[in-house]
């Protein structure tokens, strides 16, 4: 378990992270999700023990990150972001360094590296000086590289940056494999891969926490209000107030579709789902629905008003 | 200590997979080596004497270029982030990378060995004093790599950190030169603090006390500023 209380970190007074108190249960996947210079980076270094906080305090599974630095280190795997791994090294030589410095014994050494090489999907580049693999597979070297020592906590710092889409999608799933019984904290602006992958969001602006949900709990929790679309045809001009008259309808607007048809734009209350009941009514009203469609706010929108004021 | 032999030996072999090892070992050998051998024969002794009289000036040059990729390169590449969350201390980051850099500057003195073999065939010389003189070198190094990788903390950018290096260690070098030009109350001072005073005295044979204490204490502080510059990134 991760423990943040009144964390505050400031640089020549400036305040990067400003009180965030913050728990974090094992098991969790936790997306960290803020605009640039938001604060995340910060936080996950002094998460990490890179630089410890300006005021307040930090525990991992009990241990403080300032005091008792070295046992939470040894609990932690972390990929920066760019995921900076040596280009003058090959693959395997770095993972046997990593491995080192991790204090893996040495009998358990070449089948822990073995096995994480599989993990990774490493195996064709196994010679190769880190240099010349591709950012994907950087990246995977990265990964390898975070969790040789099978840390309880793995902190990956936008792990997708840079990726094509189909690298993002295979780092997600490795990711989501490796979440399975490890707590994982990841950052990220790309927020997609919060909903891909995450159990909890974090959003962090300006150095504050200003939302801590479930994706689901987010969009609902901001988006207040759902839209139903739908293009009638047959339909008279006292559609709209039919419509209206439905329970947890909120407002009805029409708006500009096909000829000979009427599209209608219904704002639903919040919680309520209205399309049966709209199905019965076109049904008792000889109505033909061409389209329908139920748009829920999307995390882009929950991000965008959180974030921006 | 394990840590320290980690950082080492990746380090060490760093050193080997890029050029930088063997361009500087082979021109500090073609330099040292043309100085040596056209002044050995014009003085006509079987001593070291020419080569202990122009490698503390090439040092000047050489170990800067050694030094100054030890720390900046890894900030600027960004793998030194990784390296400070790994379970070891600051104190054994900066250790394991100087010793790796001495042992190369070690590997450097060791061919020059040659030539005191080769002397030592043409005449009689004295193995006491050239050793001295081989255990002054590495001193000599030894502090001016404490200057380089301090220099190398300061910066990301490893020419920087080569110029940095090289003005501390000419610094230090060229103050018994100037002995001439100071009041006499200051020219004891300088001349204490002067790098190749105390590897001349070293060199004659004598291996004194007052001699370690200095060479000893610049390592010691070049190696504390060092990582003090690494603990910075902590803020404030």
């Amino acid at each position: 378990m991760i423990q943040l209380s009144q964390v505050t970190k400031s640089y020549n007074g400036a305040k990067a992270v400003d009180g965030i108190n913050l728990t974090i249960q094992k098991g969790d996947i936790l997306g960290f999700l803020g605009p640039n210079g938001a604060g995340k980076t910060t936080t996950m270094r002094m998460l990490t023990c890179y630089m410890p906080p300006t005021s307040g305090t930090i525990s991992v599974d009990g241990f403080d990150v300032s005091e008792q630095s070295v046992e939470v280190r040894k609990k932690i795997g972390y990929l920066p972001e760019m995921a900076p791994v040596y280009p003058d090294m090959n693959v395997v030589d770095y993972l046997q360094y990593v491995s080192a410095l991790r204090e893996i014994p040495i009998e358990k050494k070449s089948s822990r590296i073995k096995e994480i090489i599989g993990q990774c999907g490493l195996e064709k580049v196994l010679s190769k000086d880190i240099g010349q693999l591709s950012k994907g597979y950087r990246q995977r070297v990265g990964l390898a590289q975070a969790m040789i020592h099978n840390p309880d906590i793995l902190i990956f710092d936008e792990p997708t940056a840079g990726l094509d889409p189909n690298q993002i999608v295979e780092i997600r799933t490795l990711i989501k494999e490796l979440g399975r019984e490890r707590t994982v904290i990841l950052s990220t602006h790309i927020l997609s891969e919060v909903q891909a992958t995450c159990s909890r969001i974090v959003i962090i602006n300006q150095g504050k926490i200003v939302a801590d949900d479930s994706p689901e709990g987010l969009q609902a929790d901001v988006a207040g209000r759902t839209v139903l679309l739908a293009t009638l045809k047959g339909a008279t001009s006292d559609a709209m107030s039919k419509t209206r008259s439905l329970s947890g309808v909120e407002n009805v607007r029409e708006f500009h579709s096909e000829r000979g048809t009427i599209g209608l734009r219904i704002e639903i209350g919040q919680g309520k789902d209205i399309r049966e009941d709209f199905f019965r009514l076109a049904v008792r009203e000889s109505w033909v629905i061409f389209g329908m469609n139920q748009e829920i706010h999307s995390l882009e929108d929950v991000f965008h008003k959180l974030t921006m004021g | 200590m394990h840590n320290i032999i980690c950082i080492f030996k990746r380090e060490f072999r760093s050193y080997f997979d890029s050029p930088i090892a063997y361009i500087v070992l082979t021109f500090f050998l073609l330099i040292a080596g043309y100085f040596f051998s056209t002044n050995l024969f014009l003085m006509n002794q079987a001593n070291l004497r020419t080569l202990f009289g122009v490698v503390p000036l090439l040092f000047v040059f050489f170990i800067p270029a050694i030094s100054m990729r030890l720390i900046a390169e890894e900030k600027k590449s960004g793998t030194i982030e990784l390296l400070f969350t790994y379970p070891i201390k600051d104190t054994e980051i900066i250790l394991g990378k100087y010793l790796a850099a001495l042992v190369l500057i070690g590997v450097m003195l060791l061919f020059t060995t040659v030539y005191a073999f080769s002397v030592s065939a043409l005449g009689d010389m004295d193995a006491g004093q050239a050793f001295a003189g081989y255990i002054g070198l590495l001193l000599l190094g030894a502090a001016y790599l404490a200057m380089g990788i301090f220099a190398s903390s300061l910066t990301e950018n490893q020419i920087v950190a080569f110029i940095a290096a090289l003005a501390i260690s000419f610094f230090f070098f060229i103050l018994d030169k100037i002995l001439f030009f100071v009041p006499a109350s200051l020219a004891s001072i300088l001349e204490y603090l002067s790098i190749e005073y105390h590897f001349q005295n070293i060199a004659r044979g004598v291996i004194d006390t007052r001699n370690l204490i200095y060479y000893g204490s610049v390592i010691f502080i070049g190696l504390m500023l060092a990582s003090h510059m690494l603990s910075r990134r902590k803020g404030d």
